[in-house]
């Protein structure tokens, strides 16, 4: 869409500033995850593109695993699609390149640490960096490990987004100090996937976060339905939704891209309508 | 001892070890590592240890000199550790009744592990019978076929088995459906991980209670030889046998270790589990260590006729040990480890698991190297009753179980 985003000048202040204008908007803030590569290249890029007409603030892009431990059923098939149809690290970045040119949405990887180590630490970031990647989540890096990932991280201005789960508790201050980016709080044990009860804990995490950092929170794992998207926007400053917007491109009919919109819309507006001054 | 020092550097063994696991781990992963550091120095703790290992799991074992094999090989003198005695019919057992004692220390009312020929899951599942503790196993798919009696073990035990169909249905997709359950579920839960791999403290722990062996094999060995040998050669897929054959003798420089890897159908295929010989550094199942997997970091899909050896993967320690040199890494293939399944048979009157025939295969080209006055320690790890039926099935019987 917008010309400007050609410029490479421009996008590398934009790389910093992305994230943080999507969570300061007048809105909460609604992040919706894609599988590179599902079901095929083009596909997942107008998938990308579908959230961000239907008013996705983030999109968080899935690098497949060939072993993700941390997702459920739904994203494990995602990744065995995009396998399928070839995707490999060099073809995610060319994917992200291919969403660039068409949207200047926030663009976060899900990525598990060995796709990152064998590409090689500051080659990595700094492809994030060239491309217009905003920031990396890494379900399996705890903050015992992150040294050394960090300061590439931080050389190319790549948030390093923290995980923060129902059994972290003391565990909490150390994981938020210097957060840049968002924290992404797992609702619930377990897995991804949608579930019908989210943590009732969740409130209470929240609190400790809030008392450790002012970075924003955004809560994934289990949401699917915009009641629940609205429970959290209560208390949250965003919404992850992976999994059931998996499960439509799982369906892979001409209709896909429509309804990722449609979902998306639906999912947003339901969060749109809690005001971000009102949990502040 | 080297791998004390090292592994009190939070689990970091050379480059390799860590903690590479999700958040919703940690917090229980850090519980386990205090209630490890607090438990192994505690008489109590390895009092009762013993008197399990002792009298409830047959230890010590025996350590065997194979006359007929040294003759017939004509060279080293061969001593089997007896590891196929013990309780249940392999090393496993060694490392659950340590991991099962402390989770009940810690509380815990049940246990979950993974499994691949089995061996680690029939242990399992029968010391939790043993301590009254809720089981639950992992076991790739292809595997509860190859492995089909092993199952029914369990079950007797009071086990759940569930059957892993993701991926290649093999020990690699236990472990992670163990992990994944784990992440569920870990108040009342302890994840017995059968090898010595996985995020720290595993590796340590699951070395320490396997290094028994080494123990036993040293102080065994000076009384009827008044000797150390010469070389100590075990089967490696994640490698907990051959850490626990290796222990004692790693800071005894003129020990050979040799460590034996399924080559599958040749290294040159793409159908083997040799880590060492064709893997390169990587992140997975909590550690850092040596994978195979492609150059975008994807773990491969590997092979070998042994369900226990049939692991994209290696323990740390291993990988440390090959780097520095101090350990050497072989490959034997299928049809070696075959052929050793039916000589050791032949000649010792012994049925030993496929798994440990990898090791069986590699001092039959070692012994007739090696001088007379020479010892070759083999561990013999698991018995080879759960493999009978699949080696007549591979050598063109029509046998099932």
């Amino acid at each position: 869409m917008s010309q400007l985003l050609r410029d490479t000048k421009e996008r590398k202040f934009m790389t910093e500033q992305r994230l943080r204008e999507a969570f300061g908007k007048q809105h909460k803030t609604f992040i919706g995850f894609v599988t590179a590569g599902d079901p095929t290249f083009d596909k997942s890029v107008a998938s990308i593109l579908a959230l961000d007409a239907g008013g996705a603030d983030v999109v968080e892009v899935g690098i497949p695993f060939s072993d993700p431990v941390a997702d459920g059923p739904v994203i494990q098939d995602a990744d065995l699609r995009a396998f399928a149809a070839g995707i490999t690290t060099t073809k995610v970045f060319e994917l992200v390149e291919e969403v660039r040119r068409k949207s200047d949405v926030s663009l976060v990887l899900l990525v598990y640490l060995n796709n990152i180590f064998k590409y090689g630490y500051d080659r990595f970031f700094s492809k994030c960096k060239q491309v217009g990647i905003d920031g990396v989540i890494i379900p399996d890096l705890p903050m015992e490990e992150r040294g050394e990932v960090l300061p590439f991280a931080h050389k190319y201005q790549c948030a390093l987004i923290p995980l923060v789960s129902p059994t972290s508790a003391k565990r909490i201050p150390q994981i938020v100090q210097g957060t840049t980016g968002f924290v992404y709080v797992v609702s619930s044990m377990g897995v991804t996937g949608v579930r019908s009860q989210l943590d009732s804990n969740l409130e209470d995490m929240i609190a400790a976060i809030r008392n450790s950092t002012d970075a924003p929170i955004a809560v994934g794992f289990g949401i699917h339905t915009p009641e629940q998207a609205a429970k959290i926007a209560a208390i949250a400053d965003g919404v992850i939704v992976g999994s059931a917007i998996v499960k439509i491109i799982a369906q892979n009919t001409a209709e896909t891209s429509k309804k990722i919109t449609e979902y998306t819309r639906k999912m947003s507006k339901a969060i749109y309508k809690i005001n971000r001054e009102k949990s502040l | 001892m080297q791998t004390k020092k090292t592994s009190e550097l939070n689990g970091r063994f050379g480059q390799y070890g860590g903690q590479y696991i999700p958040e919703t781990l940690m917090s229980e992963v850090t519980k386990l590592a205090k209630a490890y550091e607090r438990y192994r120095n505690d008489p109590d703790f390895q009092a009762e240890m013993m008197d399990l290992l002792k009298n409830y799991a047959n230890r010590p074992s025996l350590l065997y000199y194979a006359k007929r094999m040294t003759a017939d090989l004509g060279g080293a003198q061969i001593y089997f550790k007896r590891e196929d005695l013990n309780h249940t019919g392999s090393h496993k057992i060694n490392n659950v009744i340590g991991q099962i004692l402390l989770a009940k220390k810690m509380g815990k009312t049940r246990v979950i592990a993974e499994t691949g020929a089995g061996q680690h899951g029939v242990a399992t599942a029968t010391v939790a019978a043993l301590m009254g503790m809720e089981c639950e196993i992992f076991m790739g798919q292809v595997d509860t076929k190859r492995q089909a009696l092993n199952v029914y073990r369990m079950e007797l035990l009071g086990a759940k088995v569930n059957s892993i169909t993701t991926g290649t249905g093999t020990l690699k997709d236990a472990v992670n459906a163990a992990m994944q359950e784990w992440s569920r579920r870990t108040s009342d839960t302890h994840y017995v991980i059968g090898s010595v791999m996985g995020p720290y403290p595993f590796p340590t722990m699951v070395s320490d209670f396997q290094s028994i062996i080494s123990k036993e094999i040293k102080q065994q060995l000076q009384e009827e030889t008044g000797k150390l040998p010469d070389a100590v050669v075990a089967c490696v897929g994640g490698g907990s046998n051959a850490m626990g054959a290796f222990y004692h003798f790693i800071d005894e420089p003129t020990v050979r270790l040799i460590g034996c890897e399924a080559a599958g159908k040749g290294v040159d295929t793409k159908q083997h589990a040799a880590t060492i010989e064709r893997g390169s550094v990587g992140i997975f199942h909590g550690m850092k260590s040596k994978f195979l997997q492609n150059e975008d970091g994807q773990i491969d899909q590997v092979y070998s006729i042994s369900a226990g050896l049939d692991y994209p993967g290696i323990g740390p320690q291993h990988a440390a040990l090959a780097d520095t040199k101090r350990a050497e890494y072989v490959g034997i293939t299928d049809d070696e480890a075959v052929e050793a399944f039916e000589y050791i048979a032949r000649q010792e009157g012994i049925i030993a698991a496929i798994e440990s025939c990898h090791a069986v295969a590699y001092v039959m080209k070692l012994a007739p190297q090696m001088k007379k006055d020479q010892i070759i320690v083999c561990n013999l790890s698991g018995r080879g009753d759960k493999d009978v039926a699949a080696i007549a099935r591979y050598k063109g019987e029509k046998i099932y179980d």
